[in-house]
């Protein structure tokens, strides 16, 4: 029986992924009309209308930039403490560095709804609310636990002989951090910036808490406006989501190997 | 020299101490002191601007407890996606990893395939579904009439008494492919010594699953569950972009229902509820926890 199950689930399963994304693809090159007409047939007469008033009418183009701000700052500075702390852990003689690692990976028991009003009254007062700075500071603080509980792990992994022969050549910290233990954690480095730049890139609710002006809009904020502006225009919409996932999903088809173990990383911490 | 040598490691050593601090100072400031102060904010009624407030002591979580129904409304409609995805999502992981767990050309770029959606943004699948769930010409509907089958068509999230199930569905497309990977890689843990025993026992298709993969992929399991019981119980960016912000009475949930009271500048009575759906999610990880360890 399995032998004739098995087609038809996987069939059906591919088709529920492919479908929806190939109407979304192929709606954007329509008008609505031709949209409800036949949603699943390619464009007769191809319209780049639709990425036109995203961009000009949505304002995607500053949100773009906004987006790639915040994720290139957070994804660097997030790797540069997170390496750094998880270097202490694994090096610092005796119990503190597993405290240190048990206070700071403490994070991801913790929601970050819990912590939403105080978080913005905190950076507000520091004029941080209505900018880009803020989310690059507060997407570092949410994502440093995980990124901590990953790196943590890999470099305690690696040999204590290997430190040691570092050691005794007579490099201080900073050295053996920077040419051995940094240069050996590649591929964890790779896996924790593959879960960040996702986490970073479609993070909504910050921005949504955070930003008032329209020049400081993240993709995910200045999409989630298009409902009160084109509610059931959907080849706009269409555009939109186009736009804000292809930089993502891009990333994702060169560096799948990366993306499956870093946002399975992620959802293996617990 | 040996003497020079011991002082400049030892000031190397001093050095060490420097390299949590960034770290440790973005998270103790931005992060554990305003989660402790929303144990402060909680026991007061400020608005969010004005000079001044009252303490109002506990009398927010009594209110929650006893006389917010619009909170409870919202609980129950979270206990309600979370139950159903909860199920849904970690059988169908299991299956399209037991499907999937050999490596084929094939069962590779399916795995791929299904993986995909867990790396787009919430709001660009709740944009999606949208299309999906419309009423008019939306792609369920058209291709009900489609096939003929135009007496099955619904307005899905239009209906108050099952828009939370719809929810639920586009949140497992979203990340089932995500927990199948978890599986996966579970199932490929497993001896391929136990299945060629339970073959000499004459242990049919059933029974090979039953008393051998079954047991053996709990671990993995345990994880699918708590990862997925939170991630639908946090549930938030989706429903924004599904249900509008801030969403109707039937797709409100515990993280938009926070959210919404703190829009309306309610800090104090904010960040009570932002305690108490913290306390759950606790309460459901450690009951869950529990669980799991007996069952395993």
């Amino acid at each position: 029986m399995t032998k004739t199950v098995r087609p038809i689930v996987l069939t059906l399963g591919a088709l529920a992924v492919v479908l929806p994304l190939l109407v979304v693809v192929f709606g954007t090159f329509k008008t609505l009309p031709q949209l409800f007409d036949s949603p699943l047939s390619p464009p007769s007469s191809p319209t780049l209308d639709n990425y036109r008033r995203a961009v000009d009418e949505g304002g995607l183009a500053a949100a773009f930039v906004n987006s790639a701000i915040v994720t290139a700052g957070a994804v660097v500075l997030t790797l540069a403490v997170a390496s750094l702390a998880a270097f202490f852990c694994a090096r610092v003689p005796g119990r503190v560095g597993w405290i240190v690692f048990g206070v700071l990976v403490a994070g991801l028991a913790v929601p970050a709804q819990a912590a939403i009003v105080p978080q913005y009254v905190l950076f507000d007062r520091l004029g941080l609310t209505d900018s880009l700075l803020g989310l690059v500071l507060v997407d570092t603080t949410m994502t440093l636990p995980t990124a901590v509980f990953i790196l943590g792990g890999f470099l305690r992994s690696i040999p204590e002989e290997l430190y040691e022969a570092a050691e005794l050549d007579g490099a201080g910290p900073l050295r053996v951090f920077r040419s051995m233990a940094l240069p050996l954690t590649r591929p964890a480095l790779a896996t924790t910036g593959i879960f960040l730049f996702v986490m970073d890139w479609n993070d909504l609710l910050y921005p949504l808490l955070f930003v008032r002006s329209h020049e400081h809009r993240t993709l995910p904020l200045a999409l989630l406006d298009f409902q009160g502006e084109f509610l059931t225009q959907y080849p706009l919409l269409f555009a939109g989501v186009v736009i804000a996932s292809a930089p993502v999903v891009v990333v994702y088809v060169l560096l799948q190997r990366f993306f499956v173990s870093g946002l399975t990383a992620g959802a293996v911490r617990g | 020299m040996s003497s020079t040598r011991s002082a400049r490691s030892r000031r190397a050593a001093r050095a060490l101490w420097w390299f949590p601090v960034p770290a440790l100072a973005l998270y103790l400031f931005f992060f554990a002191y305003p989660t402790v102060q929303a144990v402060q904010y909680a026991l007061t009624d400020w608005d969010g601007y004005s000079a001044t407030y009252d303490n109002v002591g506990l009398s927010s979580f009594t209110e929650l407890a006893t006389g917010d129904d619009v909170f409870r409304n919202a609980a129950a409609n979270n206990l309600k996606l979370t139950l159903t995805v909860v199920l849904a999502q970690t059988a169908l992981a299991l299956l399209l990893a037991l499907y999937l767990v050999r490596t084929t050309r094939a069962s590779t770029l399916l795995r791929a395939l299904f993986f995909l959606p867990t790396v787009l943004s919430s709001v660009s699948v709740a944009f999606v579904w949208r299309f999906v769930y419309d009423p008019d010409g939306g792609l369920l509907n058209s291709a009900l009439r489609a096939v003929g089958a135009g007496s099955w068509q619904s307005v899905y999230l239009g209906n108050p008494d099952t828009a939370v199930f719809w929810l639920a569905l586009t949140q497992v497309w979203f990340h089932v492919g995500q927990m199948m990977v978890v599986f996966i890689a579970g199932l490929q843990a497993i001896p391929r010594e136990l299945y060629e025993a339970a073959d000499l026992d004459g242990a049919g298709r059933w029974a090979r699953f039953r008393y051998v993969t079954w047991p053996l992929v709990a671990p993995a399991t345990g994880i699918v569950v708590a990862y997925t019981t939170v991630q639908s119980f946090k549930a938030f960016d989706l429903v924004l972009g599904l249900g509008g912000n801030p969403p109707g009475p039937a797709l409100d949930l515990l993280s938009t229902r926070v959210y919404t009271t703190f829009s309306n500048n309610r800090f104090g009575y904010a960040a009570a509820q932002s305690l108490v759906f913290m306390a759950l999610i606790a309460l459901l990880t450690w009951v869950q926890r529990r669980a799991v360890r007996r069952a395993t």
